[in-house]
């Protein structure tokens, strides 16, 4: 593309970033608001966040959103990545087929796959709540998994594994010391992709939770009936922790980048000053 | 790499039943009747039949009709904020894309919950539009503010693709286009549109994925009243509960995006071929 910077398109990127912004500047600003309005600024308070971490239903939701993405990310990831491991050496009719398989949920709106689930729920007589919740982001964050980490599989010589076990690894040694060390970043994705997508998720939570198992989506999702800015400052505090999360996955591996072309160039000074 | 082949197992078991199971129990629920529990179930059309009534009609023009509009938004400001973001150096393009992706983390919900204060009767706009004097406009519960909600949401996952594609374009390319005379109306049209084609169709086959099936953002910025077939979903299955008719919806759904989906890669094969 041409590198023709012009002021008009420049102002143009500022009033999108704008309009994608704006939504998540007005919760923040008026989750300091002293009053309950949310459309005037009556003075700097932290009562809403007292408010926050006084109510038990919100941080009962709280925990529920957080344990949950964890504990769905660390099984989805484990899950997700042995398949991806095991799909590439597997005859070309299986591999296609649990390809297919996997596409399923990615491909469907996510309120066909919620409704699929809750049926199976009951058709199972697996009663509603945080077991069925689980089960239920596993099942949605798993091929996400898949699909960040067998690109990554695939590009493997194959023979490396076969190289650690002539070597006398076994193939459990081989997996853990050569193969998942050279998918890394693959499973790193995966499990950022998996940890916010449960974290994210509504729709899905919304028909397979039950007796009172609630998420922070759903809790929103109730309240939206009357104004209330506890679920401001809620929201402030996800996306600060949210916006640091993703700024540092982003910026750690250029700061690692950065040092390590700089030793780079530093070795190069000190060889260039040693033969002058 | 032989040894890994049994590590498919688990997820061949688990997305058999978590998957594949839940697909064939919607598509069982649609065409019987009998109550929820597939006890004493007889097998009918009248799901579908009872999809062609009125009612049901316009509530599926109704979606197409926004969703088709919320496309069209998205890809026009998306493409155009894309291209501006393209122009400039790539660390910058970087960062710029880290920006608009960093919305698309965070909770759908929140967001969408914030356009209420935004929007509403008594909210920000029209508290600014009186400081300025003027008449205070209605914009909750109209289609407008559904659609501005889904446009927010969704425009992301328009920009991200068409900016792979055009950053992935040939700089000498349109200098050639340009060396033979084109001007720069038709360099666009006849060189760079074409070769972002590919972002385009994923962008547009997503946001219509998205913007067809969401039943939050009707009911948050629409009202109660506001019907999409998302909506008309969530009703079978948490009020009505008519689960056959649910799931023929259901099913409905998933064949209108699967053929959109199979038409968009139609289109992009076809523009393959011609270019050979």
């Amino acid at each position: 593309m041409k590198k023709k910077k012009s002021l008009p398109g420049t102002i143009y990127i500022i009033v999108c970033f704008l309009f994608l912004y704006l939504p998540i500047l007005v919760t923040m600003f008026f989750s300091f608001n002293s009053s309950k309005s949310l459309t005037k600024f009556t003075g700097f308070s932290l009562r809403w966040y007292q408010e926050l971490f006084a109510d038990a239903e919100i941080m009962s939701a709280v925990s529920v959103s957080i344990t949950i993405a964890l504990l769905s990310t660390l099984i989805s990831t484990v899950l997700g990545t042995a398949t991806a491991i095991g799909l590439s050496k597997n005859k070309k009719v299986i591999k296609e087929l649990i390809i297919n398989i996997n596409n399923i949920p990615i491909m469907n709106p996510d309120i066909v796959t919620a409704i699929g689930l809750m049926i199976l729920f009951s058709f199972l007589k697996i009663e509603k709540g945080y077991m069925t919740m689980l089960l239920a982001h596993i099942s949605f964050c798993t091929p996400y998994v898949i699909t960040s980490v067998y690109p990554k599989v695939r590009a493997l010589n194959p023979n490396l594994a076969n190289a650690a076990m002539d070597l006398g690894a076994t193939p459990w040694q081989a997996l853990y010391k050569v193969i998942i060390p050279m998918i890394k970043d693959g499973i790193f994705a995966g499990v950022l992709l998996a940890f916010t997508m449960s974290f994210d998720d509504f729709v899905i939570s919304y028909f397979v939770t039950g007796n009172g198992v609630k998420n922070i989506s759903i809790i929103v999702y109730n309240m939206t009936k009357r104004t209330n800015p506890t679920i401001n400052a809620l929201s402030t505090i996800v996306i600060l922790v949210i916006m640091i999360m993703l700024i540092i996955a982003n910026a750690v591996p250029a700061v690692m980048r950065r040092r390590k072309k700089q030793a780079i160039i530093r070795r190069e000074q000190t060889d260039q000053g040693a033969a002058a | 790499m032989k040894y890994y082949i049994k590590m498919v197992r688990p997820y061949m078991v688990w997305s058999f039943l978590m998957v594949v199971i839940p697909m064939v129990l919607i598509a069982i629920y649609s065409v019987t009747t009998g109550g929820n529990t597939l006890v004493n179930i007889q097998f009918t059309l009248e799901n579908f039949a009872k999809f062609a009534e009125p009612i049901y009609v316009q509530v599926f023009l109704k979606s197409l009709r926004i969703g088709l509009i919320t496309v069209g938004i998205c890809l026009v400001l998306g493409y155009l904020l894309a291209y501006q973001i393209c122009r400039f150096e790539e660390r910058i393009q970087s960062s710029l894309i880290l920006l608009v992706t960093i919305p698309m983390w965070i909770n759908t919900l929140l967001r969408t919950y914030a356009w209420i204060s935004i929007l509403s009767d008594n909210g920000i706009i029209n508290t600014f539009l009186q400081a300025l004097g003027l008449e205070p406009v209605t914009m909750m519960y109209t289609d407008f503010a559904v659609i501005i909600g889904m446009v927010s949401d969704f425009l992301p996952f328009m920009v991200i693709p068409i900016h792979t594609s055009l950053s992935k374009i040939d700089k000498s390319l349109i200098e050639a286009a340009e060396d033979l005379g084109a001007t720069p109306f038709q360099t666009f049209t006849r060189v760079i549109f074409k070769l972002s084609i590919p972002g385009v169709l994923s962008g547009v086959i997503v946001t219509f994925l998205l913007s067809i099936s969401t039943f939050v953002i009707p009911k948050l910025l629409g009202g109660g009243q506001y019907t999409l077939i998302g909506n008309l979903i969530e009703n079978q299955f948490i009020s009505v509960g008519n689960w056959n008719f649910g799931s023929a919806l259901s099913l409905i759904l998933t064949v209108v995006i699967l053929a959109a989906i199979t038409l968009m890669r139609k289109l992009d094969q076809e523009e393959k071929e011609e270019e050979l």
